[in-house]
């Protein structure tokens, strides 16, 4: 995930959103909210009773908020991505009548709570940092009436792309994550229970990152190519991720804008490249995620540094140098999971990334990036895009609300 | 949740010995902040109405015909409360149901005698499979995410108003013993 570049791997600033800890918490003292990021910090002195270790099964995430939850919240170890088509006699009524319910339910699921009309409310009950987050297609805003932000719509075609109609697209775009995939997966039960008479379900895309535990929180994570993936986006909590992530719009006020690309990547012939190869082909040394002119994961990457013959130590043609882009405004926050899935007969590997951006304007900050990708990036050789989709998420809402009462209300 | 100040006149033969009822309405209980439809009714005195909230209320979903409301009702008063009868605008007639077994063994659905009792300082659940309000004659398709009204009267004359988000539920299909005709709706 992301931080300052000062800070050591491992720490992170403190987001605005702070994680409370229920149940297990509260027979330590009369106060039952705790920030998790304070604990994370301070590791010592131990400010909480070392004697009770709260669950992370019960930490809760709040639903309620100007923004919703799942974006600036440290990303969980699993997530699932659910877009639907809006059925044809789904109105705009339909619409405002779909979002209130679904709102209903994931402001109880995610705080541990069964859902109205839960028949399984026991699967509801451990969180673990659950949060559910909503996003708009065309087709949603059309429907509703409503104007839509001119980058809404379907990515320009990128000549690497490989595009397949399964991973691409849809009018309701529901992201669901926990470090529970027991969680999330009743969690989409009862969305997409309650979302089957507006709308039916167009494609799945299901991905995670280390389990909750295995590495200290606000570790960069590894993708399945072994790079550490993300180490220069902005920080959530900071100036420079609100202007980077949310839109100042409208009914989009508060909200961002996602794209969800679905990239298969080939270990196969991955696995043929040394290692050297690979950190030319990044920019970075796989093993610590360095640039090539640093030691450090979080160095500064100098792209002006030449090595003995006068070549860049940093290619022209690595993934590092083609992203990077000098205009500040060019910038997005990666929110990506890796997916492994079952490999066709007769092969080994159905491995990628779901890869997941939120930036307040596509066309002026995730465009311009993917363009120079397209046109120059030596990692096109192992990465195939076979999926997009591109969603206008609408802001949080306070109690009684709901999400996308901007737009329908 | 909106708050209403209505005459009712229910239907169930209770003849309001006030001719008019002041419903201070529904607020949302602060002890679960999710709960959607949580009721809390008062009069200028201290009635039944008074100690007793609903929390949780939904309603089955249905194209026509019948339906079923559920929730949690509470009493934080000193005394029992009985529930005699419930009314809503989308229906003529709503009855106050129990599961039970019949002769043969089976569960069945009937009309409870004498009404709801929530216990004093208890709850009563209302949920698919044992309590509920039925909801005949349905005078047009309750829809997933509409809001329904539903007003019980209580023994004592006084009454709790609630809403109540419809929601689409494939369960909730009990037998009836009896006559009754038609069947509870599964959604549109």
């Amino acid at each position: 995930m992301s931080r300052g570049r000062d800070d050591a791997p491992g720490r992170r600033g403190t987001t605005r959103r702070q994680f409370l800890l229920g149940g297990a918490v509260a027979g330590v003292g009369a106060a039952a909210a705790v920030g998790i990021d304070y604990a994370i910090r301070h590791p010592e002195p131990q400010p909480v009773a070392a004697a009770s270790v709260p669950l992370n099964g019960d930490v809760i995430v709040p639903f309620h908020g100007a923004h919703q939850a799942g974006i600036d919240t440290d990303a969980q170890a699993h997530g699932l991505f659910l877009a639907l088509d809006l059925r044809p006699d789904t109105d705009r009524d339909g619409l405002r009548r779909m979002m209130r319910i679904l709102t209903d339910d994931a402001a109880r699921l995610t705080q541990g709570e069964g859902a109205l009309a839960d028949t399984e409310p026991e699967l509801a009950v451990a969180p673990a940092r659950l949060t559910v987050t909503f996003g708009f297609g065309p087709g949603f805003v059309d429907r509703a009436r409503g104007q839509a932000p001119a980058w809404l719509h379907p990515l320009p075609a990128f000549g690497i792309d490989r595009l397949q109609p399964e991973y691409c697209d849809g009018d309701l775009l529901i992201q669901i994550a926990s470090d529970d995939p027991l969680t999330v997966a009743h969690a989409s039960r009862m969305l997409l229970k309650d979302a089957r008479s507006f709308a039916g379900l167009r494609w799945t895309q299901q991905g995670f990152r280390r389990a909750h535990g295995t590495v200290k929180p606000g570790t960069t994570m590894r993708n399945l190519f072994g790079q550490v993936d993300g180490t220069s986006n902005v920080s959530p909590g900071t100036p420079e991720f609100d202007e980077v992530v949310w839109s100042a719009d409208g009914w989009m006020a508060g909200g961002t804008g996602m794209v969800i690309r679905r990239i298969r990547i080939d270990l196969d012939t991955w696995d043929r490249l040394d290692r050297s190869g690979r950190d030319q082909a990044v920019g970075r040394f796989q093993s610590n995620g360095a640039p090539l002119t640093g030691t450090d994961e979080f160095d500064e990457p100098d792209f002006a540094a030449t090595d003995a013959i006068g070549f860049p130590v940093i290619p022209e043609f690595s993934h590092l140098r083609r992203a990077r882009s000098e205009d500040p405004a060019q910038r997005i926050f990666r929110r990506a999971y890796n997916y492994d899935d079952a490999p066709a007969a007769g092969e080994i590997s159905n491995a990628g990334l779901v890869f997941v951006s939120f930036q307040a304007d596509v066309d002026r900050q995730f465009t311009p990036i993917q363009r120079r990708l397209d046109e120059l990036d030596l990692l096109n050789e192992w990465t195939t895009p076979i999926g997009s989709a591109v969603f206008a998420v609408p802001p949080g809402c306070a109690e009684g609300g709901y999400i996308g009462e901007t737009l329908l209300a | 949740m909106n708050t209403t100040k209505k005459t009712l006149a229910l239907r169930a033969g209770i003849l309001l010995a006030s001719a008019s009822l002041t419903l201070a309405g529904c607020a949302t209980s602060t002890a679960a902040p999710a709960t959607q439809a949580t009721a809390v009714a008062a009069t200028a005195d201290a009635t039944a109405a008074e100690a007793l909230a609903i929390s949780d209320a939904w309603v089955k979903a249905a194209d026509g015909g019948m339906s079923a409301a559920f929730g949690e009702l509470s009493n934080r008063g000193d005394d029992d409360i009985t529930i005699v009868a419930a009314e809503a605008a989308v229906s003529p007639r709503l009855e106050l149901h129990e599961t039970a077994a019949n002769d043969a063994g089976e569960m069945m659905m009937r009309e409870v005698e004498g009404g709801f009792v929530v216990p004093a300082a208890g709850s009563l659940t209302l949920e698919p499979g044992g309590n509920h309000i039925m909801l005949m004659d349905l005078s047009h398709a309750l829809m997933a995410g509409d809001e329904i009204t539903i007003t019980l009267a209580l023994s004592d004359g006084s009454s709790l108003e609630f809403t109540a988000p419809v929601k689409d539920f494939a369960g909730g299909n009990e037998n009836y013993d009896g006559d009754m005709d038609g069947e509870m709706g599964s959604g549109h």
